[in-house]
């Protein structure tokens, strides 16, 4: 069977089970969604995954970050990520403990990928989006750099940050999913 | 204090002074409550009043006029959310349900309490879109306007902040009123479409696993959930207590995902992206886990674990003279109904079964009642709950235990609250 058909099997499949849970409820839904072409969803999906999926081309490196930490990021963590108003950022290789709770980046994040997601989405608050791909790739890489978790030179893009090792990839234990 | 009772009704069934909670069927019990401890005296009350209350002036005039949208009585103004945790900048914070002086079980929209990462966003309906994509047959676009007109279901429901409570890692006992301390907890009737009809349309991929939510705030705030469980049980939420979702409970639409922790509720939804793996986002990993002594860390803990507190007597509140009182409060769990509610006027060496106020409904509040004769001495109230899967909410010692104190996230121990020989109330760790 080609591998066509059995998609639309199984799809099939899903699709009368689908049905017949509507049907059980006693309910017709009707079918208002408008359909998206690829280049519709592009614009759309801001999502980066941990295996890089998602990242956008372009690049930089520590030393680039350096200054649009200082300038868009320093005022709420820190002049060195050591947290202010906002939480710590900079926390060295050191692993979480009792008597080291920080969260910060070096101790405690599992994945260098989530950095570029949060900052290219969330940061700075004042004006989420605004940083460009290479403004985003160069702070991640300040950040990086700074828990001396990668070199002051080390160029980061859509290949090199998925395959940054992170000191705390394996402290988490899933609780709700198996 | 109790006509038409017999001396056996007020023998107490646990220690210091837990009466049966049958005393709700029989008629005749009359209750003092705990009062705010500013209240005026019966006295100072009887000093104040102007004139005859068989004859107050608003039998004389026209009343006030008709409203469009009406709002609580001013004598009901220091009824609010208390706005806490504020920091630079300030869209990132907490306001707190003031659990205190509500009751029942369902919280009033406006004191629904809110956790913002960058501020609530004005979103104009006709502008906003839902985008289901990824591993699915047909990516599709929903129109709010279009989800209107789908088959919807209403179920009462809470939603936990997954911080809620955190004060009690704390060393020692936080002394606030009861909202101000578990108060991210609210509980609504929620009405929307049931997710499962919107994946169906857009044909979910079998190799498909999870669900990247995504919200229309500034900093399009996202985290990863499980199909299994958004097909399940989840829906697109479009109205609250009857009206349309509050701005800030995601106007115009959010995800609710009944039992789970608040963040999962996404408000302001705006893309589902289905897919086979986990974004790890930052809030699933560098905020939303707990850290435990073991240096690991707790993540995915989606599930609110069965939790239950007495909202009166609570502190800032204030007994006035022994009596008997009724003990109020709300129990709650994220993996269904709650069982039963028990009751122990002396820190926990004995327990009496609380009565749980019908209708008593999964994943939601569920009101207990208890009466209690105080008799003026020192006494230390606590609730515990268990739900219908047998799971029995811990003493603090025991999740400290198990836990440490770094985890920040879903703390569910059992309150006490220490009342002293004036009535006065304040919270202990016993």
């Amino acid at each position: 069977m080609s591998t066509l058909r059995l998609f639309a099997l199984t799809f099939g499949l899903a699709a009368q089970l689908g049905s017949a849970l509507a049907a059980d409820d006693g309910t017709k839904a009707p079918r208002l969604g408008t359909p998206m072409s690829a280049s519709d969803v592009v614009k759309w999906d801001k999502t980066v995954f941990p295996d890089g999926r998602g990242l956008p081309s372009g690049h930089g490196t520590a030393k680039e970050g350096r200054l649009l930490y200082v300038q868009k990021c320093a005022s709420c963590h820190g002049q060195h990520g050591e947290g202010a108003t906002a939480e710590d950022l900079v926390g060295g290789p050191k692993p979480p403990s009792s008597d080291n709770p920080s969260k910060a980046i070096g101790p405690y994040w599992p994945f260098a990928t989530t950095i570029f997601d949060f900052v290219s989405r969330s940061m700075p608050p004042a004006a989420p989006g605004s940083l460009s791909a290479d403004e985003t790739y160069a702070i991640t890489a300040y950040l990086l750099a700074a828990n001396r978790i990668i070199g002051e030179s080390d160029e980061i893009d859509a290949k090199t940050l998925p395959k940054v090792n992170m000191p705390n990839r394996d402290g988490f234990i899933w609780i709700d999913v198996k | 204090m109790a006509a038409k009772l017999s001396n056996d009704d007020l023998t107490p069934v646990a220690g210091n002074g837990i009466l049966h909670r049958r005393l709700f069927l029989k008629g005749g019990l009359v209750l003092a409550t705990a009062q705010a401890a500013s209240s005026l005296s019966a006295k100072e009350a009887a000093d104040t009043q102007p004139q005859d209350l068989s004859d107050p002036p608003w039998l004389h005039e026209t009343g006030g006029p008709f409203t469009g949208y009406g709002v609580p009585s001013k004598y009901e103004k220091f009824v609010f959310r208390n706005i806490g945790g504020n920091r630079v900048p300030a869209g990132d914070g907490v306001s707190w349900t003031p659990l205190e002086d509500l009751e029942g079980i369902i919280t009033p929209s406006g004191l629904h309490f809110e956790r913002h990462h960058d501020g609530v966003p004005d979103i104009d309906p006709a502008l906003h879109r839902l985008v289901i994509h990824g591993l699915v047959r047909q990516p599709l676009e929903f129109t709010v306007e279009s989800l209107l007109r789908y088959p919807m279901r209403s179920r009462f429901l809470f939603i936990e902040c997954g911080g809620n409570s955190n004060a009690g890692w704390h060393e020692e006992p936080i002394q606030r009123p009861v909202g101000a301390f578990h108060g991210l907890v609210s509980c609504s009737e929620w009405t929307g479409v049931p997710l499962s009809i919107l994946l169906d349309e857009a044909g979910v991929d079998p190799k498909a696993s999870w669900v990247i939510a995504e919200g229309a705030d500034a900093g399009l705030m996202n985290v990863s959930l499980p199909l299994a469980k958004l097909a399940d049980d989840a829906m697109i939420g479009v109205y609250q207590n009857g009206e349309r979702v509050r701005p800030e409970n995601g106007y115009p639409i959010r995800l609710i995902v009944p039992g789970w922790e608040g963040i999962t509720n996404v408000k302001w939804l705006r893309r589902l992206h289905i897919t086979d793996q986990p974004a790890m986002t930052r809030n699933e990993t560098a905020k939303y886990t707990e850290l435990l002594p073991s240096g690991k860390a707790r993540m995915f803990t989606f599930a609110m674990d069965a939790k239950s507190v007495i909202t009166s007597p609570s502190p800032g509140q204030k007994l006035h003279g022994p009596n008997v009182y009724e003990i109020r409060g709300l129990a709650w769990s994220g993996r269904g109904r709650i069982a039963k509610v028990d009751v122990s006027a002396d820190g926990g060496k004995t327990w009496a079964e609380a009565h749980l106020q019908d209708p008593v409904m999964p994943q939601c509040f569920t009101r207990f009642r208890c009466p209690w004769t105080w008799h003026g001495e020192p006494a230390l109230i606590k609730s515990r709950a268990t739900d219908e899967t047998g799971y029995v909410q811990p003493e603090r010692d025991v999740l400290v235990r198990e836990r440490g104190r770094e985890g920040y996230f879903h703390y569910n121990a059992i309150v006490c609250w220490a009342i002293d020989e004036d009535g006065e109330i304040t919270h202990v760790y016993a």
